[in-house]
C-alpha cells in the first residue's frame, strides 16, 4: 500500500477519525491540564462532599480536594503509562517474536517455552508481587514492570507472522545475496508488518492503561502523584459509593473506559484501512 | 491423546516451578530489604520490633546461603507450609487462603461459564445483521474496555445505592454464620448477584467481539460459499460456521483465564467480598508478605488447573487434535 493510498483510506474511515479526535482531545487536556485549573491535585480547596458544580466541575471528595484537577493530572499519568508500558511491551514482543521466528531451532523452542510459561501466569498477580516489594514506585517503574510482563502474546503473534514471511521470495533473495539476518529482519520482514505492529501497539497501549488501573486500585500505584486508578482506589477506600458520591467513583472509571474503548475502535478502523477485504465500498 | 496431555502437563508443571521460583526470588532481589521495611512499620514498639526481627529472619531463613534458602522453600512448600500470616497472626497462611478460596471459585467459575456461553451466542447472532451490529459493537467494545472493578462500582451504585435492591458489601449478612441452611444460601446468593453480574458483563463483551469476527470470517470462507451455492439454508450454514468459530474461542478461554483472575481480585475488593482478592488486598495494605506470596501461589495454581481443564475440553471438541495424537488421520 502506498502512502497516498493509506492516507486516502485513513482519512475516509469514520472510526479512525472519531477515535483520533477523542484521543487528541484527551492528550491536549492531559498536556495543558495544569493550566486549566488553579488548584493542585492534593490541595484542600473547598467544602467536602460537593457534587459537580460551577466552581468544582467534577465535584470534590471527602477531603475537599478538587476532582477535576485530580482527573486532569491523573489522565496524564494514565496516558504516560499506556505510552511507556505499551511501547515497551511492543518492542520486547517484537524482538522475541522476530528472533524466535527467524532463527528457529532450539533457540525458538526455548523462547517459545518462556513465552508460554509467562502467558499462563496471570499478569496482575505477577505485577502485584513485584510492585508489593518495591519500596518506591513511580509512573516510570510501573510502566517498565507492566511492559516487561505484557509482551508474550505479541511475541507469539509476531513469531507466527515472521515464520510465514521468511519463506517468501524476497527474503530468499536477500539471503542468497548474503545480507545479515538482522538486516533482513529490519529491512525485509519488518516493513511488511508495519501495519500489524502499529495495531499491536494500540492494543498494548490500552492493555497497559488497564493493568496500571488495576494496580493503582489495589494500592500499588505510584507512591507520589495521582492517577485515575488511584482516584478509584481512594473512592472505594472512603466508601464513596455507600455515601452516594457517584461523581468521585464513576467519572475516573468512565474516562478509562472511554480511552480504552476508543483505542479498540481505532484498531478496528485501522484494520479496515489496511485490509481491503474489510473495507465497505 | 495421552502424549498431548502429558506434554501439556509437563508445561504446566514447569510453569508452576518457574512461577514459584519468581515468587521466591523477587523479595530477595528487589532493592531494599523487606524485613527492614516491615520492621519500620512497628518502629514505635521497640520490643515487638525486636521479636519481629528475629521471627522474620528465622522465617525467611535470610542468614543462610541462597541455595539453601531456595531448597528450604521447596521443602516447606511440600509440607504445605506457606508461613504464618502477619496480619492475621498467628494463623497459618494456608488456612487463611483455604477459608477464602471457595468464595472466589464460586464467583469466578460460574461467571466465566455464563459469560462464555452468552457472549458467544450474542456475538454469533449479531454478526451479519448490519443494523444490529452497528448498535451492538460499540456496546461490546465499551464492556471489554471497562476495568472490571469499575463496572462493579457502577452496578453497586445503581442497584445498591440508587435503587436499593441489592446489598453492596460482603458475601452474606454480618449477623449470619456460614452453614448449609436455606436461609444462609439464599442470603449468600442475594449478595453474590451483583459481583457476579459485573464480572459476567465485562467478560461477555470480549467473547461477543471475538465470536462476531470469527463468524464473519467463517461465513466468507469457501465452504460457506459452496454450501450457499448448493442452496443450503442460511440456518444450516450458520450452524457450521458456529462450530468452526467456537474452536479458537475455547483456546481464547485458556488465555482469558489469567485476565479473569485479575477481574475477580478487583471486583472482590469493590464488594468487600471475602475471597482471595480481598485477602490479598489486606495482605498488601498490611505488608503481609507471607500472605501475598501464598495468594500468588494459589492464584497461579488455580489458573494452571483451569488451563489444563480447557486443554482436555479442547481435546474433546476438536477432532483434529484428537486424531493427530491417536494416529487416526
Amino acid at each position: 500500500m502506498s502512502l497516498k493510498e493509506f492516507i486516502y483510506f485513513f482519512l475516509r474511515n469514520k472510526k479512525v477519525i472519531t477515535a483520533l479526535c477523542i484521543l487528541g482531545f484527551l492528550t491536549i487536556i492531559s498536556i495543558f491540564g495544569p493550566l486549566l485549573t488553579p488548584y493542585s491535585p492534593i490541595e484542600f480547596v473547598g467544602m467536602p462532599y460537593q457534587s459537580p458544580n460551577k466552581q468544582h466541575w467534577l465535584g470534590t471528595n471527602t477531603f475537599g480536594q478538587d476532582l477535576f484537577t485530580q482527573t486532569v493530572y491523573g489522565l496524564r499519568s494514565s496516558l504516560l503509562v499506556g505510552l511507556l508500558g505499551g511501547g515497551l511491551a511492543t518492542v520486547v514482543g517484537l524482538i522475541v517474536g522476530f528472533m524466535a521466528g527467524y532463527k528457529g531451532g532450539w533457540f525458538d523452542e526455548f523462547l517459545m517455552m518462556l513465552t508460554n510459561i509467562l502467558m499462563v501466569i496471570p499478569t496482575l498477580a505477577l505485577l502485584i508481587i513485584i510492585a508489593a516489594y518495591l519500596p518506591y514506585r513511580g509512573v516510570f517503574i510501573q510502566s517498565v514492570i507492566i511492559g516487561l510482563t505484557a509482551w508474550p502474546w505479541t511475541a507469539r503473534a509476531v513469531r507466527a507472522q515472521t515464520l510465514s514471511l521468511k519463506t517468501r521470495e524476497f527474503v530468499d533473495l536477500a539471503r542468497i545475496t548474503a545480507t545479515k539476518p538482522l538486516k533482513i529482519i529490519f529491512y525485509e520482514i519488518m516493513p511488511n508488518m508495519m501495519s500489524y505492529v502499529f495495531m499491536v501497539f494500540i492494543l498494548q497501549f490500552g492493555g497497559a492503561i488497564l493493568a496500571a488501573t488495576g494496580l493503582d486500585f489495589i494500592g500499588l500505584g505510584p507512591t507520589r502523584g495521582t492517577s485515575l486508578g488511584i482516584m478509584l482506589q481512594q473512592a472505594t477506600l472512603w466508601n464513596a459509593i455507600q455515601l452516594g458520591m457517584w461523581w468521585w467513583a464513576i467519572t475516573p472509571g468512565a474516562l478509562i473506559t472511554l480511552i480504552v474503548a476508543t483505542l479498540y475502535i481505532m484498531n478496528t478502523g485501522l484494520d479496515e484501512v489496511f485490509n481491503p477485504r474489510l473495507r465497505e465500498m | 491423546m495421552k502424549r498431548y496431555l502429558l506434554k501439556k502437563l509437563l508445561i504446566y508443571i514447569l510453569t508452576f516451578f518457574f512461577a514459584a521460583t519468581i515468587n521466591w526470588a523477587i523479595p530477595r532481589f528487589m532493592p531494599g530489604n523487606p524485613i527492614h521495611f516491615l520492621i519500620s512499620r512497628f518502629a514505635t514498639l521497640p520490643e515487638s520490633a525486636k521479636v519481629l526481627q528475629s521471627y522474620f529472619t528465622q522465617a525467611f531463613g535470610l542468614d543462610r546461603p541462597l541455595i539453601e534458602q531456595y531448597i528450604n522453600f521447596w521443602k516447606a512448600f511440600s509440607k504445605g507450609d506457606l508461613g504464618i500470616s502477619i496480619y492475621l497472626y498467628p494463623q497459618p497462611v494456608l488456612k487463611v487462603i483455604l477459608r477464602s478460596l471457595p468464595y472466589t471459585i464460586l464467583l469466578l467459575l460460574p461467571a466465566i461459564i455464563v459469560s462464555f456461553i452468552i457472549g458467544n451466542k450474542f456475538g454469533a447472532f449479531v454478526a451479519r445483521k448490519k443494523r444490529l451490529d452497528n448498535i451492538a459493537l460499540p456496546i461490546f467494545y465499551t464492556l471489554t474496555a471497562a476495568p472490571y472493578f469499575w463496572f462493579g462500582i457502577l452496578l453497586a451504585w445503581l442497584f445498591g445505592v440508587v435503587l436499593k435492591i441489592f446489598p453492596i458489601a460482603g458475601a452474606y449478612s454480618f449477623a449470619m454464620t456460614p452453614s448449609f441452611s436455606w436461609r444462609f444460601v439464599s442470603n449468600y446468593l442475594y449478595h453474590w448477584i451483583l459481583p457476579f453480574s459485573s464480572l459476567v458483563l465485562v467478560m461477555l463483551g470480549g467473547w461477543a467481539i471475538g465470536m462476531r469476527n470469527m463468524i464473519i470470517y467463517e461465513l466468507e470462507a469457501n465452504y460457506s460459499r459452496y454450501m450457499e451455492a448448493l442452496g443450503a439454508s442460511s440456518k444450516l450454514i450458520r450452524r457450521y460456521a458456529y462450530r468452526n468459530a467456537i474452536l479458537p474461542q475455547v483456546t481464547g478461554l485458556a488465555i482469558q483465564l489469567g485476565t479473569a483472575v485479575a477481574g475477580t481480585l478487583t471486583t472482590e475488593i469493590v464488594f468487600s467480598y471475602p475471597g482471595i482478592g480481598y485477602i490479598l488486598m489486606q495482605g498488601i495494605l498490611n505488608q503481609d508478605y507471607f500472605l501475598i506470596q501464598g495468594c500468588f501461589l494459589f492464584i497461579i495454581l488455580g489458573v494452571l488447573i483451569a488451563n489444563f481443564i480447557v486443554d482436555i475440553l479442547y481435546l474433546i471438541i476438536d477432532p483434529r487434535i484428537r486424531k493427530s495424537y491417536t494416529g487416526e488421520v
